[in-house]
């Protein structure tokens, strides 16, 4: 029951090494030691990190990334642990209105939420500044946490908290002490989500970044529209480590086999 | 006393009335300010004029979406991204929905590793992924090197700044949802539906199209919508394989903003890939629910 075929198997190979091979190529020319992108790769050389670690835009842009990402998603956070109690737990008009709202960010091609941003940052002035930043990456990871937090209030034990509650607990009490622990896992996996997709932004980001607040991403793009050496895969294999790291970080907390689980929609 | 106790249930249930408003309050303050305000304002800058010396200048003009509609360059865009994009949803339904009921057949521990192979790269910054592609389909690529060296080419072929080579990078940009629309779909699948047809005769390949397909139908379709309205407004992919000369509806926006500094007419760019997403989301959901409509169960 559990076998495939020789047919499926070859196609099913085929479509792993398709999915692999791009990020396998550009972490293998990360190691080259050669001054232009190619290959075969000759040996491994560290000569393209070293480049990196001596170029301060870039040093400088991967900060501004790693502070971005923690600050957006500590606030995408913040704001929807209320709001996904409220749709979670109440029955209230306007319920379905504000859950689709609180996703409608990925509804909207990125491009014109990245438009949009730029002329509302414009007029309010605050265009190119880090918490013009924040501001947008929080709505743009918005959905993500929210749709964590969503699965995790619905899995939430109301027992505990009427036992909490029965046994004199105040409303507040009752929150801190029995919700929000129940909650972490979902608020911590929501805000790992988060923030590899504000770490990962660029079309957002390209309209409203500044040259004092270009993010690691947009200085990528930047780059490899100009030349191609192969610093850029350098800087590609730094995304790909954090991005691993925090995903990694997320399959223990989470499994991310259950991430997917209900992600079709 | 039966009095107080019923008041003291009305001030308890007016309290929590109020609950879900006071919880939503932060993430509605924050979405309106920071969502509703901006597009509300893209709609009107769209309507606004454009002057080189003077900027933006307010008005209630149509000027700029008829540029748009009216002229043979824009429209050559408009057919591109459309062009792309439709071919990106048909080779990723086409290949995503295999992939997916394999997944789902595979050995629990194998499975776990594939799925996170196939599904993984979604979490990856889309610039690392094109990044790959623009190495691996360049004049010396690998890709060239490969077919060459098995002299199934005599030149190379330019894949790089070709329609075929952004189709390619947007397939694997975005056959991960496919597969994962397909996957829940087919979590609903009874087995035992599989299990019958196996033991009446069929064959693997007869199972998947006679039975498995025909109930995964809405999944592959839901992951199709998801793929295509992505692949008609991508940036990053086609504005580094298609270099500057391949020009898609969300490469001319920003080089609308950013270079030509024409906002207003951006901004009716922009509108319009809304609008004609959007229409043919509804028209293509239309279509399927009649379609399902039609069939009984």
């Amino acid at each position: 029951m559990r076998r495939i075929g020789w047919f499926a198997g070859t196609f099913h190979g085929a479509f792993i090494v398709f999915m692999l091979a791009p990020l396998v190529v550009v972490a293998l020319v990360a190691f080259t030691p050669d001054g232009y992108l190619s290959l075969p790769v000759h040996g491994p050389s560290l000569r393209w990190f070293r480049a990196l670690l001596a170029d301060p835009a870039f040093v400088e842009s991967f900060w501004i990334s790693i502070r971005l990402g923690v600050v957006a998603a500590t606030l995408a956070t913040a704001v929807m642990v209320p709001a996904a109690l409220a749709i979670g737990r109440y029955r209230f008009a306007g319920r379905e209105a504000l859950l689709g709202f609180v996703m409608s960010p990925l509804m909207i091609p990125t491009v014109v939420l990245g438009v949009a941003f730029l002329r509302f940052l414009t007029l309010v002035r605050v265009q190119g500044t880090f918490a013009g930043l924040v501001a947008c990456h929080a709505v743009v990871i918005g959905p993500y946490v929210a749709r964590m937090l969503l699965v995790a209030v619905a899995g939430l034990d109301r027992r505990v908290e009427r036992a909490a509650v029965s046994l004199g607990a105040s409303r507040f009490t009752t929150f801190r002490r029995a919700t929000v622990p129940m909650l972490l896992p979902g608020i911590a996996g929501g805000w790992l989500l988060a923030f590899i997709a504000s770490f990962d932004e660029l079309t957002v980001t390209i309209f409203i970044a500044s040259p004092a607040t270009t993010t690691l991403p947009v200085r990528l793009f930047s780059h490899i529209a100009q030349t191609t050496d192969p610093l850029v895969a350098s800087v590609s294999a730094v995304i790909m480590a954090v991005t691993t790291l925090v995903l990694l970080a997320l399959d223990r907390l989470y499994g991310v086999d259950r991430l997917f689980a209900g992600g079709g929609r | 006393m039966d009095q107080t106790l019923e008041s003291r249930d009305r001030t308890l249930r007016r309290r929590t009335r109020f609950t879900p408003l006071w919880l939503s309050l932060p993430a509605l303050a924050l979405y309106g300010v920071l969502l509703a305000v901006p597009l509300a304002m893209t709609l009107v800058l769209s309507v606004n004029l454009y002057d080189q010396t003077r900027g933006v200048i307010p008005a209630l003009s149509a000027a700029n979406y008829a540029s748009v509609l009216g002229d043979p360059y824009f429209q050559r865009i408009f057919l591109r991204t459309l062009r792309i994009a439709l071919i990106t949803t048909v080779v990723a339904a086409l290949i995503g929905t295999p992939e997916a009921w394999i997944l789902s057949r595979l050995a629990p521990r194998w499975r776990a590793a594939c799925l996170l192979t196939v599904l993984g790269p979604l979490f990856i910054s889309v610039v690392v992924r094109t990044l790959g592609w623009t190495i691996l389909l360049g004049r010396t690529g690998l890709i060239n090197q490969a077919l060459l060296g098995v002299d199934l080419l005599d030149r190379p072929v330019e894949l790089l700044f070709t329609e075929t080579g952004i189709v390619i990078a947007l397939v694997h940009v975005l056959v991960p949802f496919v597969v994962i629309a397909v996957w829940t779909a087919l979590q609903r699948v009874d087995p035992a539906s599989e299990r019958a047809a196996l033991s009446l005769g069929a064959s693997g390949r007869m199972v998947f199209f006679r039975i498995v397909l025909p109930q995964i139908v809405p999944g592959v379709l839901s992951g199709s919508v998801i793929v295509f309205s992505l692949a008609a407004s991508a940036f990053a992919t086609p504005a580094l394989i298609g270099g500057r000369r391949l020009k898609v509806v969300a490469t001319t926006i920003y080089d609308e903003f950013l270079t030509t500094l024409d906002w207003p007419l951006g901004a009716a760019i922009s509108v319009l890939l809304v609008v004609s997403v959007v229409a043919i989301v509804l028209l293509w959901n239309r279509l399927v629910e009649r379609r399902y409509a039609a069939v009984p169960g």
